[in-house]
């Protein structure tokens, strides 16, 4: 007993040395950059290969490169759970630890944390999800949604539906069903279907699945009875798994399904089985790990050992999203350093680093990312950047591209995010900055 | 107006207009409540021999359901897979007796909850260490085949699942119901010391419940998880058997099989019927609100024992 305790006592100070050491680290001469993970919990099958990407990518610039022009990366993971509760206590413990820039990957922690990043000074990227309005910098200044957001990609969605019937004229009348989770996240896309409904003619029902979504028979029998054309789906989780396979079970053609850009990874159609086969979703980036960025990760972080780099996922959707996320982490500081000075970046120095960056094709080649996602610009008052989106299609060992990348209908997109980003400044009393 | 109509009349002429449809709509329930059943069933063995209720009853979904899809990925066949995973569950039972429920004997109801809170976490947390987070694909050869049938759309997995689950509950309400052992159980749960008293082994009756209780969980790990795929949300299937013991009764097998058939069946209808008028979603709210309005007229639920204490 006495030596269990020992190893216990023991094993607690080991973990509380490392624990001071890595922050220590951070504080000392690191750009440090939190992780808000969820590597346990019902979507740790996300959480992990996401907490991998982003992890590997940082690993990788101080192998490869040295660090940001000199300057070492360092991270500090806390466990969220996908809480929004644990996910705001994370926050508050690293922000203290020098953190410059916060990545939560929670649309219901970002709605938390936008006022606090404004009082902190620490801007947030929400790349791909959290409040679309934020796309509005004269009102979001301290938050970051680009390359593009849920109401973008709804939007996108219907031009390929369009493309694949024939045309914007020839939308009138098709129907389309709107399955998702009844979440803030999930009905994020709807507004925007609901314009672009009144606008194209499209028929459009929305059917809401209720958390977590493992029996979601009553969603399918609405399916069966209303036959939409095509259905466009928001889940996440056990959601997406289980609306594959009842698509199968109700004899909904596949490639008539498409996920939105969290429900389009291989957790959610390698349980589904054979009966995936054609699901198509939207994206954002590449798969696979034929980039040669990806080629880097494994050859700098894996020493070359490509099984091991599989077992963490590399090449997955959201393992290939972490890489992303964490490439445009690194570009705002690497931004930021052009103007300040190659030291380590504090919170208002990578703000500006994010709302001066501009990703061109040039820049994406020389990162081994050409093709991998697209170039885009971001302003004071663009946050979003309106990048395009392009659609993929589960081939049952893959995912492969099925569409151009299609642009989303900013007519429609930016004057909704404008509006949305008016009544958030006059009901939280925020007198929009001028952006010339 | 227009809100009031659909509610109303809109639902009843859908219902008259496709008669086959909303018969598919209740089989659908009929096949969704067996499940939640079988769910339920869990926690009503523990309910019954012990007292308690059992709030790792999810985990334990989980834990047998990723030892049996981790087996199986290492090559171990089904069968002897499925063998192993028992083998597991019964140990768990054992370790559970000796390290959580001997030292809790006599102990306040919340306690022991309490304490089926902490070995929930434990569950989670080791299951996940030894197997992983990944949700895992189940193939235990049960058929997923679609087939017509007057008109509706069937499926055979949903079918042999429901038929599965039927079997089970009907065979533990008899062994329950009949077998001396049976007995013991109901008489351990109705006083700890008094069943003592008069010989019966509570230990050994904590074992077998808690390793029934382990089997029935791997019989809806299999079921739920070929459904879904094994993954952490298994836990989460909890949240379904909860209404249809409130409604069906703690103590009751049959309860929980008459529960789970209204509560699948009522949640079904309602979420196509009035579902839109309400924006969607709410056969999981429904679910309680019906449980609970049943409670208004019988607080002990359906078939569960009314509880007389003198004063």
């Amino acid at each position: 007993m006495k030596m269990h305790n020992l190893v216990l006592a023991a094993a607690g100070f080991a973990a509380c040395a490392v624990g001071v050491m890595e922050s220590k680290i951070a504080a000392a001469a690191d750009q440090f950059f939190p992780l808000l993970v969820y590597r346990t919990g019902p979507y740790a099958p996300n959480g992990i290969p996401l907490a991998n990407g982003l992890r590997d990518y940082y690993s990788m610039i101080n192998l490869r490169d040295g660090g940001i022009n000199g300057i070492k990366t360092s991270v500090e993971e806390c466990e969220t759970k996908y809480n929004t509760k644990l996910g705001v206590e994370c926050y508050e413990k690293l922000k203290g630890k020098g953190a410059t820039l916060f990545t939560p990957f929670s649309t219901g922690m970002t709605y938390q944390l936008i006022p606090k990043a404004k009082v902190d000074k620490i801007p947030l990227m929400t790349m791909g999800y959290g409040r679309t309005a934020a796309g509005d910098g004269r009102v979001f200044k301290w938050t970051f949604n680009f390359p593009t957001t849920y109401w973008s990609q709804a939007s996108a969605f219907v031009k390929y539906v369009a493309s694949q019937e024939g045309g914007m004229n020839k939308l009138n009348g098709v129907h389309i069903a709107h399955i998702y989770h009844n979440s803030a996240y999930g009905k994020e896309a709807n507004p925007t279907l609901d314009a672009l409904q009144k606008i194209h003619g499209f028929k459009l029902t929305k059917i809401a699945v209720d958390h977590p979504g493992q029996e979601q028979k009553s969603a399918w029998l609405q399916v069966r009875r209303k036959r939409p054309d095509w259905i466009f789906m928001s889940g996440w989780g056990v959601m997406n798994q289980v609306a594959i396979k009842e698509a199968v079970s109700a004899g909904f053609p596949m490639d008539h399904f498409v996920g939105n850009w969290w429900s389009g990874s291989e957790s959610d159609t390698i349980p589904a089985g054979d009966g995936a086969f054609g699901y198509k979703s939207a994206a954002l980036h590449g798969t696979g790990t034929d980039w040669p960025v990806i080629q880097d990760i494994i050859k700098h972080v894996y020493r070359g050992d490509a099984a091991k780099a599989a077992e963490n996922k590399i090449g997955d959707v959201i393992y290939n999203r972490g890489v992303l996320n964490a490439m445009f982490n690194i570009e705002a500081v690497r931004t930021a350093q052009g103007k300040y000075g190659n030291k380590v970046m504090q919170g208002e120095q990578v703000r500006w680093g994010l709302e001066n960056l501009n990703i061109t094709t040039a820049k994406l080649k020389a990162l081994g990312m050409e093709g991998f996602t697209q170039p885009f610009t971001v302003t004071c008052a663009d946050h979003e950047s309106g990048g395009p989106v392009i659609f993929q299609q589960w081939t049952g060992n893959g995912w492969k591209f099925v569409s151009d990348w299609i642009t989303p209908i900013t007519s429609v997109v930016r004057p909704m995010i404008e509006e949305a980003a008016a009544a958030y400044a006059k009901e939280n009393k925020i007198t929009p900055r001028t952006c010339s | 107006m227009e809100f009031l109509e659909s509610i109303f009349i809109l639902p009843f002429l859908d219902i008259a207009d496709s008669p086959i449809f909303f018969l598919e709509v209740v089989i659908s329930g009929v096949l969704a409540g067996v499940m939640y059943s079988l769910v339920a069933l869990g926690f009503v063995l523990i309910f019954k021999a012990s007292g308690v209720f059992n709030f790792a009853q999810g985990a334990m979904v989980l834990f047998a359901a990723l030892t049996l899809v981790g087996l199986m990925e290492q090559g171990v066949p089904i069968f002897f897979a499925i063998l192993i995973t028992m083998a597991v569950m019964v140990l768990l039972a054992i370790l559970i007796e000796k390290m959580m429920l001997r030292h809790l004997v006599n102990q306040e109801g919340i306690i022991l909850f309490m304490a089926t809170i902490g070995l929930n976490f434990i569950l989670e947390g080791v299951g996940q260490i030894a197997w992983g987070s990944d949700v895992k694909k189940l193939d235990v050869g049960l058929p997923d085949k679609n087939f017509e049938y007057g008109g509706m759309l069937l499926n055979t997995l949903d079918l042999s699942a429901a038929l599965i689950a039927a079997i089970m509950v009907t065979v533990l309400a008899l062994f329950f119901q009949y077998t001396g052992t049976g007995r013991a159980l109901r008489a351990v749960a109705d006083d700890h010391q008094a069943a003592m008293s008069v010989g019966i082994p509570l230990k050994s009756i904590w074992i077998i419940v808690w390793s029934v209780a382990g089997f029935v969980a791997l019989v809806a790990g299999i079921l739920w998880g070929t459904k879904a795929g094994v993954q952490f949300s298994l836990v989460l299937i909890a949240l379904k058997a909860l209404p249809v013991l409130i409604l069906g009764g703690f103590t009751s097998i049959p309860g929980a099989i008459i529960g789970g058939l209204i509560i699948g069946v009522g949640e079904k209808v309602v979420e196509v019927y009035w579902g839109p008028a309400f924006g969607g979603a709410i056969e999981g709210w429904f679910a309680y609100m019906l449980a609970l309005a049943f409670l208004m007229f019988r607080p002990q639920g359906l078939f569960g024992e009314k509880i007389i204490e003198r004063v």
